[in-house]
């Protein structure tokens, strides 16, 4: 425990701060939610930690920013009028020469650099050259994973917001009106969560050409039923309770019951599933590039690494290194799902 | 302290404490009590909410969970017998054979799914090993001794099909099911409509003899004390304060807290001669032949199934600066009739409010007409919004009603109205969960002083809360009427609070007005035989009265 409050603090904290110091004396869930804002955060910043261009170059008196600007490689004393690629040993040997100087990233690679000067053939085995190995095109692992994890976070983020929206939405309004409005949603939402999403999506990757905002459009189209079902429950469960109706009785209109009243009171639950959605978010993400019906085939994506392992199955650095990345980011995110769940449930100290 | 009988006492309690661990650390919620109770003999605890009285009852046969609770010192023995010492296997052995209890909610104590029957058998199949058949005879032999009629056909009955006064009679049966020396019972008839909490009380009392057991029981009512219980303790906040037998207690309490209880039975606060100061008054509010039916329907036709009169054609009358107090039991409709009138629920007939007809008016239409009649519910707990500071909760009203106000007139208003009712004025910022009762309900008095209603509508307004604040909350209600001249439509069950501060009063049954008048005169010399029973019952007047 950090701090130990007093018990008149305690009595003095309102039910959110409670509950925050509920999860703080979870320290598995705490922690987890440290390392993986600490994580997420740095991969935020993935292309100062993993790119094929030096952050700063000082070159014969002068500065170059290539990761903000293009220079041709004619720049540096080299033949071409072409794009550098700061990796050609050439170029290193130019750049590092005389008094000049250069800050490569920690990692050399971005997520869609080839290594044209390996020394294994593709996929090659993790050595001084690519830490985590290549995959079969001669992409760098490590580069894909850092870059893939941001992705994958960032989706499930995106999806679970905005499933959050229409769920939240969608449950309010039928749990406040109840009656036919309830009934009539309650059979569309039951129409529609039986049609075959993965067929739909098979379907849709054929007509348009894949890409992450079409696959948040379809997955959004299906991600919000799950909350709706429990706002729609709260707000069942709220709309007859003493205080809506002293709402109600001083004359507040139904929009300000709703989202100044019944709204604020129902988030439990929601808060409660949202770790384990944007865990789901990832998985399902992962799952459908592994399959090949997700992201276009350039983006770092983690379920394409798990299929070039499964294709390439000697090649354990593929397989493996993806699998813990996965594994970590889904433990972390249950471990900080189970500590929101049991911080927030006020039976609990 | 008076000396009880050594050998005769079945359960003794030194020197114990509670304590619950928190997130804050360990809480003392009993500190150092001792008291015994002998055979035959009926032990209260009495104290208000939090004063540790259910505490210590439930630490005798152990029932709280045994990772919190940490019981720092003392003793419990039972017949020789320290029960904080024995293992978990001694304690099963005691629970629900030596030592049974009974809870206060028959309607939650009760397994839905399975038969009473079964429930009852329980018991005996587990700590007697009887077989079968003679347990559900013993069984039936029980339901018949706690008054449960046709103990043949209810034994197969699953709990919701019975009320909840034999509801707590199954509860009994239950807990006499093995011959126990010594029964808890936690509030046993609070959840109970007055005239079955009587009947209960009086089982209870020809039982204990019967079965020649002591009886621990736990109660925040000093009258049903007074008139049931043989030796009483006082708790406050976790300290027994005085104990002593009950007349001697009653009579000469020694100690300032138990005075201060004893003193908060209401009174009345209403002046004579002021009711009919009122009788020439403006007619505020009238309804005529108000219907409010519930119907249940079925099949694809709707056909009728039942019909629910919860308000069976009312006529009422309320003036201007007056009370009226409705008196029912619960399912009498006294609060559907309160909520038809403001119209929180559909109904049908007449209502007239300040000599405007109200009662085909639409929602939108009748927003600004809220402002002149509101509501304060019983339970401050749920009526105020958990998230929502009192400045929001109490300014709300100011915003709908009061648009022109800006922020500064709007917070000015809202110190003053919290000062009125008895607040501090620097309460703004905080939450709803940081209050008493007492003072929670206060605030749901400011939300609709604020307004400057000509009405409010009390629904039950100080059944949630401690008798000393019970009283402080009607003073200040009655201070609020003659400062502002506002009609109450008083709601309540309890007829010592309706005494207080109704100038008439309405009793209802089924949906129907039983008797009307002058609270002195309904008092006094009631005329319907039900109003009697009531009075009798709740005020334990007569003795005579059997199970």
């Amino acid at each position: 425990m950090t701090t130990q409050p007093s018990i008149e603090q305690l009595l003095n904290l309102s039910p959110l701060q409670r509950a925050w110091m509920r999860f703080k004396n979870n320290r598995r869930g705490y922690y987890s939610l440290w390392i993986f804002i600490v994580i997420f955060g740095v991969s935020l910043f993935a292309e100062l930690i993993s790119n094929d261009k030096p952050l700063i170059i000082q070159y014969e008196q002068q500065y170059y920013f290539p990761l903000w600007n293009d220079y041709p490689e004619t720049t540096f004393g080299a033949d071409f009028v072409s794009m550098t690629d700061y990796n050609d040993p050439y170029i290193r040997e130019k750049i590092l020469a005389n008094g000049n100087w250069a800050i490569y990233p920690i990692n050399n690679y971005r997520y869609d650099s080839i290594n044209y000067f390996a020394e294994l053939p593709n996929p090659a085995r993790p050595s001084a050259q690519n830490f985590l190995g290549t995959d079969d095109r001669g992409r760098d692992v490590l580069a894909r994973l850092i870059y893939g994890f941001r992705l994958s976070v960032l989706f499930a983020l995106v999806l679970t917001a905005i499933g959050l929206v229409i769920g939240i939405i969608i449950g309010s309004i039928q749990g406040y009106f109840v009656g036919k409005v309830d009934l009539v949603t309650q059979r569309v939402i039951e129409i529609w969560s039986s049609m075959p999403e993965l067929y739909l999506l098979i379907i849709f990757a054929s007509i348009f050409k894949p890409s992450i905002g079409l696959l948040i459009i379809l997955l959004s189209m299906f991600g919000w039923m799950g909350l709706s079902d429990y706002v729609r429950a709260e707000f069942l469960r709220g709309r007859n309770l003493d205080y809506v109706q002293a709402a109600r009785s001083i004359g507040v209109s139904n929009v300000g019951i709703m989202f100044k009243h019944l709204l604020p009171n129902s988030m439990v639950p929601v808060l409660t599933f949202l770790p384990f959605r944007i865990s789901g978010a990832i998985l399902a993400l992962t799952s459908l590039d592994y399959l090949g019906l997700g992201v276009p085939p350039s983006t770092p994506s983690l379920g394409e690494l798990l299929s070039q392992g499964k294709d390439n199955i000697y090649a354990w650095w593929l397989s493996m290194t993806t699998f813990s990345v996965l594994v970590g980011t889904l433990v972390l995110l249950i471990f900080i799902g189970e500590a929101l769940r049991e911080a927030l449930d006020t039976r609990r100290g | 302290m008076d000396n009880m009988n050594k050998q005769n006492s079945i359960l003794e309690i030194k020197d114990l404490s509670v304590d619950f661990d928190t997130l804050a650390g360990s809480v003392n919620v009993v500190r150092d009590i001792n008291f015994s109770v002998a055979a035959g003999e009926t032990m209260a605890l009495v104290g208000e909410s939090g004063s540790g009285k259910s505490v210590t009852a439930m630490s005798i046969l152990r029932l709280h969970d045994e990772e919190k609770v940490n019981y720092s010192s003392g003793s419990i023995s039972f017949l020789g017998n320290n029960l904080l010492g024995t293992d978990e296997n001694n304690i099963k052995a005691v629970r629900g054979s030596k030592i049974s209890m009974i809870f206060q909610e028959p309607m939650t104590s009760l397994n839905p799914t399975f038969t009473v029957g079964d429930q009852i058998m329980e018991p005996l199949l587990i700590h007697k090993g009887m077989s079968k058949p003679a347990a559900k005879k013993r069984a039936i032999e029980l339901m018949e001794l706690t008054g449960i009629p046709d103990p043949h056909y209810r034994f197969d009955a699953f709990p919701h099909l019975l009320s909840g006064g034999q509801r707590q009679r199954m509860m009994i049966s239950m807990a006499l099911a093995c011959d126990p020396k010594l029964l808890i019972a936690d509030e046993p008839t609070t959840a109970l409509d007055v005239t079955v909490q009587l009947q209960i009380l009086l089982l209870l009392e020809k039982l204990k003899k019967e079965f020649s057991m002591a009886v621990l029981m736990v109660s925040h009512d000093l009258n049903l004390v007074k008139r049931f219980a043989d030796h009483v303790c006082v708790m406050q906040e976790g300290n027994i304060v005085e104990q002593g037998r009950v007349d001697g207690l009653f009579n000469d309490p020694q100690h300032p807290y138990t005075i201060k209880l004893l003193n908060s039975e209401p009174e009345r606060i209403i002046p004579d001669g002021e009711t009919q100061a009122l009788r020439d008054n403006k007619e505020l509010l009238l309804g005529h032949h108000l219907k409010c039916h519930f119907t249940s329907t079925k099949g694809f036709f709707r056909r009728t199934l039942t019909t629910v009169k919860a308000v069976d054609n009312i006529d009422l009358v309320l003036r201007e600066g007056e009370t009226l107090g409705i008196l029912g039991e619960s399912g009498s409709g006294k609060s559907t009739l309160g909520r038809c009138l403001l119209k929180l629920e559909n109904c049908s007939g007449e209502i007239y409010f300040d000599e405007k007809q109200i009662d085909h008016l639409t929602h939108t239409a009748l927003r600004p007409l809220r402002k002149e009649f509101q509501v304060v519910f019983q339970d401050p707990y749920s009526s105020l919004s958990p998230r929502m500071t009192i400045e929001q909760i109490v300014g709300e009203g100011l915003e709908i009603h009061f648009p022109h106000l800006n922020k500064e007139q709007r917070r000015e208003k809202i110190q003053k109205v919290l000062l009125e009712v008895g607040l501090e004025d620097d309460i703004l910022w905080r939450y709803p969960h940081e209050f008493s009762g007492g003072q929670r309900q206060r605030i749901a008095i400011a939300r609709v002083v604020i307004l400057e209603p000509k009405l409010i509508l009390l629904d039950e307004p100080t059944s949630a809360l401690d008798v000393s604040v019970q009283k402080q909350v009607l003073v200040l209600l009655r201070e609020l009427q003659e400062r502002h001249k506002i009609s109450y439509l008083f709601i309540s069950h309890d007829l010592k609070v309706i005494e207080a501060v109704a100038h008439r009063i309405m009793v209802m049954k089924d949906g129907k007005i039983v008797e009307t008048g002058e609270t002195g005169e309904v008092f006094s010399t009631p005329k319907e035989t039900y109003t009697q029973n009531l009075l009798t019952a709740s005020l334990f007047k007569d003795e005579k009265l059997t199970a």
